[in-house]
């Protein structure tokens, strides 16, 4: 038996519609950019070649997709069993975003049909932070999809198949609490070779740690925000107790994060830029706020279990997160005579990827065991036991 | 809630690790990757705007030589009139006016012509960045070229790239990347770029990089105003070479420690800024990137040393999951 059970229900609603049609305009859009290229669809140009199918796709939906990575680290690296029913709803979410934001590229990829050089000796490029990231995250991909398996097997194959996955499993979480460190740092890494066309309260050597600092707080904020919604979408009991423990690693991990950023614009001498660079100085402010409003919301012990602002503050630092990539890559970005701003084209697009991730979401939390079930008592199943070990079901 | 000691310390152990990765990254300057060299037959341009009357000859060269065709930008397509750099012009003639623009080679009241191409870096970014080895710095030449049957159409060398020189196509279903490749093909049969070639006063010259850099010290040197013999074609051409007064010169040649030095070089009387150059500064981007992923990555080292740990941990954190099926 297992601890994780379909919730069943009906697949055809007022949301999985929306979604598909969303999904079907994407379709569309997709035929007319590889039929015309990418300016078809695109506003991408010479001075901004990456736009949001980069930035959003891949960037900020590989961190929102952190969940998993998270949530991993925390149950089986820091053994913390109690959080144990987040781990596989977050695992799920992280599958569908890392394998959409790894499938998309394709997408934007001028010279698509040549992808596979990336993985090729010969071509590959180790120098490359991109040769790095796009292994890792293909790698994370598969990592996923394995960690994921038990609930594949727990549906379809006999209990054989997950004791000898069980035997194994641990390689894979700790590959998948490794890539995710890799990689997510990396992304920030990737922006060091702009050197000067990145507006210098964002160009700095600390990139990769502030990445990696920020797509950890993301992976533990997406999971109290799918939480919050699957309780009150399916009218699940709250599960306010339990997530009130995670927000303490966004705090953490925010506080962390907001010292190394100020402390490294302070020691360069950047700190007068904070306040003269016009749009730019409202956008670093802006972060700054939405950084700090987790922080101050979830500090107080006595908010943690309160739902509604457990949800301002993942969402605040969701929002934050996502601001703070399209900053970095794109707003603080520029060469002089050039602008970009997404076409309609290029959003729609980007919401029908979105759109794909929650259709599957919902298909397979109806259908496979991903979530605990809900006793009769009308409480969730939250196991109070001092380690993993026992609850890794 | 209480936390355990053991796992506090386990985390602030985890936590401790990747701060002090970083902070030795951003602080170990004996990690560092530093500039490249220049290449030991390395070949380039000396481009000097106070020699350029604007003739666009080597914007024809250069279509002729690589095959490009001509952009119309006027209402009627009446002449080719590249307005930059794309994914169809590898070269381009600009023109600097203010004022009244009367006078040549004056930053007020006055013009001055440039020309856009790729300054062959001698530590290009987009070498450092290209994922799958599409662009390469022949190590003989230092010419940076581009192979498209490699190329994966990411688009970082043109995102990195500090003069905004390779360009994308973005109008079509099988887009190139295109950049200047100092016309290695003429050169492999003994020929020289075609810009050099047809320039009619030698404002567009190509030699060795020593020479080349030689040409632009003896420039520095003339008196403003005193006639002095220009070579053509190539920096040593000097029996096919022209009169013409020696111009005001910018103190500094462009290219000489921009990024970590260039191939290709600007001499001018108006400031290079004015002209679209941006300032850099001597250390290149790609040495600054590399020096922090050779850091993290140094023979795999830390990632392995961290998987060994991860793996431990997960594998004691799981072990009993086999026989306690609940």
């Amino acid at each position: 038996m297992s601890k994780h059970a379909p919730i069943g229900g009906p697949l055809v609603t007022r949301t999985t519609v929306i979604a598909a049609v969303l999904v079907a305009i994407s379709v569309v859009l997709l035929g007319v950019r590889f039929l015309y290229g990418l300016g078809a669809v695109a506003n991408i140009n010479n001075g901004y070649p990456w736009g949001i199918w980069v930035v959003y796709d891949v960037v900020i939906s590989t961190g929102l997709a952190c969940g998993g990575y998270a949530m991993a680290l925390l149950v089986y690296i820091l053994n913390k069993g109690k959080y144990h029913p987040l781990v596989r709803p977050a695992l799920l979410a992280s599958m569908f975003g890392y394998s959409l934001g790894g499938f998309s590229v394709i997408f934007d990829l001028g010279r698509y049909w040549n992808f596979w050089h990336i993985m090729t000796p010969g071509f590959a490029n180790p120098n490359s932070v991109m040769f790095e990231v796009a292994l890792c995250v293909a790698c994370y991909c598969m990592v996923l999809w394995i960690e994921f398996s038990p609930a594949f097997a727990e549906k379809w194959a006999g209990p054989e198949l997950k004791q000898k996955l069980n035997k194994v499993l641990f390689v894979f979480i700790a590959l998948g609490c490794l890539l995710p460190t890799m990689h997510q740092s990396s992304l920030g890494s990737l922006l060091i070779v702009f050197g000067q066309l990145i507006h210098p309260l964002w160009q700095t050597k600390m990139l990769p740690l502030l990445f990696l600092l920020s797509a950890l707080a993301m992976g533990f904020s997406i999971v109290i925000f799918e939480a919050t919604l699957v309780t009150s979408a399916y009218k699940r009991p709250s599960e306010a107790k339990i997530l009130g423990f995670v927000t303490r690693y966004i705090v953490v991990l925010m506080s962390a994060y907001l010292v190394i950023r100020w402390g490294d614009i302070i020691i360069e001498g950047k700190l007068p830029l904070v306040f003269s660079s016009g749009g730019l100085s409202f956008m670093f402010l802006l972060e700054t706020a939405l950084f700090a409003l987790p922080i101050i919301l979830m500090g107080p012990k006595a908010n943690r279990n309160n739902e509604r602002l457990q949800f301002i503050a993942a969402l605040a630092m969701l929002v934050g997160g996502g601001l703070y990539r399209i900053d970095a890559y794109l707003v603080s970005y520029g060469r002089a005579g050039w602008h970009y701003f997404p076409s309609v084209g290029e959003l729609l697009m980007t919401l029908g990827i979105i759109a794909v991730e929650i259709l599957a979401y919902i298909v397979f939390v109806k259908k496979l065991p991903v979530l605990h079930p809900v006793s009769k008592m009308g409480e969730p199943r939250i196991v109070e036991r001092a380690t993993a070990a026992a609850t890794t079901k | 809630m209480s936390i355990n000691r053991r796992d506090f310390l386990k985390g602030a152990a985890a936590g401790g690790a990747a701060v002090a990765t970083c902070a030795a990254v951003a602080t170990s300057p004996a990690e560092a990757r530093e500039n490249k060299e220049l290449p030991p037959k390395a070949v380039g341009l000396l481009y000097d705007s106070t020699l350029c009357i604007g003739c666009k000859s080597c914007v024809v060269a250069c279509r002729q030589a690589n095959d490009t065709h001509p952009e119309f930008n006027t209402a009627d397509p009446l002449w080719d009139t590249p307005l930059d750099l794309s994914g169809y012009t590898l070269n381009v003639i600009k023109l600097y006016a203010e004022g009244t623009a009367d006078h040549k080679d004056q930053e007020e009241n006055g013009f001055a012509f440039i020309k856009k191409s790729c300054m062959h870096c001698v530590d290009p970014s987009c070498v450092s960045v290209c994922p799958v080895t599409a662009m390469q710095k022949d190590p003989e030449t230092g010419i940076v070229s581009h192979d498209p049957s490699a190329c994966i159409g990411c688009r970082y060398c043109v995102a990195s790239c500090p003069f905004g020189v390779p360009r994308f196509q973005y109008d079509t279903p099988t887009p190139r990347i295109q950049k200047c490749q100092m016309c290695k093909h003429r050169q492999a049969v003994g020929q020289i770029p075609a810009c050099a070639e047809v320039c009619p006063t030698g404002a567009t010259l190509f030699g060795p990089v020593t020479a080349l850099r030689e040409e632009t010290e003896r420039r520095h040197a003339l008196t403003p105003g005193q006639p002095n013999l220009f070579p053509r074609k190539t920096v040593d051409n000097l029996a096919d070479g022209h009169e013409k007064p020696a111009a005001h010169y910018q103190p500094s040649t462009y290219g000489l420690t921009e990024m970590g030095g260039t191939q290709m070089m600007l001499l001018s009387g108006v400031s290079y800024q004015k002209l679209g150059y941006p300032v850099l500064g001597p250390d290149s981007n790609a040495s600054a990137s590399e020096s922090i992923q050779h850091t993290l990555y140094k023979g795999m080292v830390a990632p392995v040393a961290v998987l060994a740990g991860l793996m431990y941990a997960a594998h004691k954190h799981t072990k009993h999951d086999g026989r306690d099926e609940d």
